[in-house]
């Protein structure tokens, strides 16, 4: 299967010969010393006044120990409250790990949707598969773990019935999501399958714009704002702990709300 | 603890062996858990909101926030969370269970608090006798009690909005458990500034909390009133 992240066209040959004196000319020696001091500089940051490593570690187990009881605490029967779609703010708010004016729209009409791991059937979907399926819209409200909330209303295909389609194996620990703004993300299979998870391709009864996931991100009312990857591009659903963007730099993976 | 000297007045020596100290040492050792834990969680706290304030232009500088961005304020704070209520809880328990509450914190006059207040006021500040509270004191400890009480119910709200969906509506919306949360916070640092500035100016309340304090009259004799 071809990876969504690989260029359509493979690099001219002719770079590469062009750069080789440039290439030949680097320093093995420098490159060593350099590499050294820069081992030397991650250790002085591993020492951090601020976040010594045993701190840092200790402070990690007890967020893993808390995932286990947000885990315990999720209700998969429990619904978020929902909203009258006057409340609809337009358009949403936009954040990512990066300022709006750097976002790179996605093409709809060749974007595809990879599906692997613990599922019956790999295909991969093209948007109007996903259209094709039966649609459900929810009025809910958007809790970034910043603080900073707002009403957004969201149509597209239920991640439990696309799970289901698809002959995931539910009993699976895991749905991971990669991104084409290179956004890794995953969520628990309890509320991969809570009917407020969405596989949105709608906003506000309008297709998404690009800066908010155009054409399909993840949309759900039981997890914090980062746990909502735009510009999916690929799911996996797995046993093997996937991460994501933010739980790399010490964020909680299970940001249930 | 019955070791530990103390030249307090209002020692009864009769009773040496079997009066309770001022401060007994679970109160002691909570006291001083909590201590700890309150500025983790006030601290750390400070670097969760810094990322969406609600004053406007209002911030913590680095230097008070724990945790040297958001992600390990948030780490410190869910982590400082479990102390806080497990110490928490069992200090309400053992507070109602001992007859602390109602011995040290009731009751409160408002006719006393007004007195205290103008007392105060004209830097009359009674501390010759630190078993016994006045009126204000009594108010104080109150409102931090159930301040401290009150951050636990909408930190729960602000944590699961959507599990505690009835308390988020019940507290008016999220945003408003948020600003609640914040006030709560503020309440609780209020306390904190007048409580530890007393605690200095008076030096042996803040070592009675370490060693225990004096020895306490047997109740029946609390009448008969202490050496001035």
């Amino acid at each position: 299967m071809k990876s969504p992240f690989r260029p359509d066209f493979p690099p001219d040959a002719a770079v590469l010969d062009d750069h080789k004196p440039l290439i030949r000319s680097l320093d093995r020696r420098v490159l060593i010393r350099g590499g050294v001091s820069l081992g030397a500089l991650a250790m002085l940051t591993g020492c951090d006044i601020k976040r010594p490593e045993a701190v840092e570690a200790a402070l990690l187990a007890i967020s893993r120990f808390n995932d286990g009881v947000q885990a315990l605490l999720f209700d998969p029967n429990k619904l978020a409250p929902t909203y009258p779609a006057s409340m609809i703010l337009r358009p949403p708010k936009f954040n990512a790990y990066y300022d709006v004016m750097d976002v790179k729209p996605v093409d709809g009409a060749t974007w595809r949707l990879d599906v692997s791991g613990l599922v019956a059937d790999k295909r991969a979907w093209t948007l109007s598969d996903l259209q094709a399926l039966p649609q459900t819209s929810i009025v809910i409200k958007h809790i970034c773990v910043e603080g900073w909330s707002y009403i957004g209303g969201w149509t597209g295909v239920p991640l439990r019935l696309f799970l289901e389609r698809v002959g995931a194996d539910l009993r699976a620990k895991y749905v991971a999501f990669k991104t084409a703004d290179d956004y890794p993300s995953s969520i628990d299979m309890a509320s991969a399958l809570h009917p407020q998870t969405l596989l949105a391709l709608k906003y506000g009864g309008d297709t998404l714009a690009d800066p908010f996931g155009y054409p399909m991100r993840l949309r759900t009312a039981v997890k914090l704002g980062y746990k909502n990857p735009k510009w999916v591009t690929a799911i996996e659903v797995t046993n093997k702990y996937p991460g994501g963007y933010w739980e790399s730099l010490g964020f909680p993976w299970f940001a249930g709300i | 603890m019955r070791h530990v000297k103390t030249e307090t007045p209002a020692v009864d020596t009769s009773s040496v062996h079997t009066a309770r100290r001022l401060h007994p040492r679970p109160v002691r050792i909570m006291h001083w858990v909590n201590a700890v834990v309150m500025l983790i969680m006030i601290t750390s706290g400070w670097g969760i909101y810094d990322d969406d304030v609600i004053i406007r232009g209002f911030h913590f500088s680095s230097f008070w926030r724990l945790g040297d961005w958001a992600a390990w304020s948030l780490n410190w704070h869910f982590a400082g969370m479990w102390f806080l209520v497990i110490n928490g809880l069992i200090y309400l328990v053992y507070g109602f269970a001992s007859g602390r509450f109602r011995e040290k914190l009731l009751p409160i006059r408002p006719s006393e608090v007004v007195q205290t207040v103008i007392d105060t006021l004209h830097f009359k500040i009674a501390h010759e006798d630190i078993t016994v509270y006045n009126a204000v004191q009594k108010l104080l400890y109150i409102i931090v009690i159930l301040a401290g009480i009150s951050q636990v119910i909408t930190g729960l709200a602000i944590w699961k909005p959507v599990q505690f969906s009835g308390l988020v509506t019940l507290l008016g919306g999220f945003q408003t458990a948020r600003v609640l949360h914040f006030a709560g916070m503020a309440v609780i640092v209020g306390f904190l500034i007048v409580h530890v500035a007393l605690a200095l100016l008076v030096p042996k309340t803040l070592w009675a909390m370490v060693s225990g304090g004096p020895r306490l009259k047997l109740r029946g004799r609390a009448e008969e009133g202490h050496a001035a």
